[in-house]
């Protein structure tokens, strides 16, 4: 039902994640922000189920935080992300295991932009792209497609811009507006937000 | 910190040691923070509640239903928030009445409304209630609308899976302005301008969504809650009885 998607590229790293919170059937909200900061430079995306989503992200947020107090400095896109997938993985066989699927993009000042695919049995991988959702299923040929490891901002947003259009084509349901965020060595920076017409 | 470490400053580290030592003290529950480390239900050792409620929900099992059945509904518009809800509480297809208030009053300024299960409705607000009000006399100023919502949030994520059910929208006004969260069982916590709850809120929303404008007086936002319930009992068997009608000002 929800969808995220994030794309690397040679300097940067952008991502989008659709705006509803449902609820069974009902749409309780359009305008719904997916994406928590978790530092200057580090985006978590989170999805899954109602109450483990805002929980476990804001659990890991308030770590990488506590981390930066204590120590000094912050925690790399690359130690945040493995540090998510040992929760997820300590919690994976406890009474109450948590059912998110994420996607964590950063951009390091020694090792560039990085884009990590989590998913709720705590695999990590780094990829150069990635989706999570059903509407992954309709958009990661497009991305595998139209991929270079050497794109553009603009080449990234007309790609981005396909898969929505793919989705409002071809997905049963109806994801009408998308909040994108673009990473690079300056911070997170919001980029205008992508809506669909009716159908 | 890591450089003081590297650094050799020993006396530095030693000094920090005592001071997490004395603040571990003062960080006691209850004590200048929100006081609901404690679990107010502790669950005996070895009971299961989690398994024990999957085990009851399959085939052959007795089933616990647990739906929300009522209508809640509230918005947000240019003069405050109107909150308005119905009053039948059922148990299963008896209705025990048609008079029980479904909104808990915590103070002036903020108001929950309950849906699902009757007990679990009432205590968990009460205990937000209490909550709050030791929030207004520790700091001396009203607890935010977000901050009340996120208390209940917390409670209820605190017991996740062993079956409660609540579906609350906790109203007010507060510094920012008149605010409403949907917090419910699953620990879902949103912030929006309309929600509505209970198994008639699908009728709810209808209305509700096809007669909203801003700039509604106040007079033709109290017939558009009223309306949004009167169609919802209608159609919904689990809702009925009279409509109470809530309006937050600042």
């Amino acid at each position: 039902m929800e969808y995220l998607i994030g794309i690397q590229g040679p300097d940067f790293v952008l991502v989008a994640a659709d705006n509803v919170a449902a609820s069974s059937i009902i749409q309780m909200k359009h305008d719904y922000d997916k994406m928590f900061k978790l530092s200057e430079k580090i985006l978590l995306l989170c999805v899954g189920e109602a109450g483990d989503t805002v929980q476990f992200a804001e659990y890991i947020q308030k770590n990488v935080q506590l981390y930066k107090m204590r120590n000094g400095y912050e925690l790399s896109p690359s130690a945040a992300a493995n540090f998510t997938r040992k929760n997820l993985a300590d919690y994976l066989r406890s009474r109450t295991p948590y059912h998110v699927n994420l996607l964590l993009a950063g951009y390091d000042d020694a090792d560039g932009p990085g884009l990590f695919y989590m998913d709720y049995l705590s695999s990590l991988a780094k990829a150069p792209f990635a989706a999570h959702g059903y509407g992954a299923f309709l958009t990661l040929s497009i991305l595998d497609r139209d991929y270079k490891p050497d794109l553009t901002r603009e080449e990234a947003m007309n790609i981005l811009r396909k898969c929505v259009e793919e989705l409002n084509k071809r997905f049963i349901l109806n994801l009408h507006s998308f909040n994108v965020r673009l990473i690079d060595k300056d911070g997170i920076h919001d980029m205008e937000k992508l809506t669909v017409g009716a159908k | 910190m890591a450089l003081a470490n590297v650094c050799d400053l020993k006396n530095y580290s030693e000094h920090s040691g005592q001071m997490f030592a004395t603040r571990r003290l003062i960080d006691r529950p209850n004590h200048y923070s929100f006081g609901t480390k404690i679990q107010e239900f502790a669950i005996p050792v070895g009971e299961e509640p989690v398994g024990f409620l999957k085990s009851c929900n399959t085939e052959g099992g007795a089933r616990f239903e647990l739906h929300h059945g009522t209508t809640t509904l509230s918005f947000k518009f240019k003069h405050g928030v109107i909150v308005a809800v119905d009053s039948r509480a059922s148990t299963g297809s008896y209705i025990d009445t048609c008079e029980y208030n479904k909104v808990i009053e915590i103070n002036p300024y903020l108001l929950g409304t309950m849906s699902g299960s009757a007990a679990d409705c009432k205590y968990w607000e009460r205990l937000l209630a209490k909550e709050c009000r030791l929030y207004r006399l520790r700091n001396n100023h009203r607890i935010s609308v977000a901050a009340a919502s996120k208390l209940l949030c917390n409670m209820m994520l605190g017991y996740r899976g062993m079956g409660l059910s609540v579906g609350s929208m906790i109203c007010g006004w507060d510094k920012e302005g008149p605010g409403i969260y949907y917090v419910d069982d699953n620990g879902n916590r949103l912030s929006g301008r309309m929600f509505s709850t209970g198994s008639g809120s699908n009728y709810a929303y209808g209305v509700l969504d096809s007669g909203y404008k801003e700039d509604m007086t106040v007079e033709e936002a109290y017939e558009l809650g009223r309306r949004g319930i009167v169609h919802a009992t209608h159609r919904d068997s689990y809702s009925g009885g009279v409509v109470n009608v809530y309006h937050i000002q600042e």
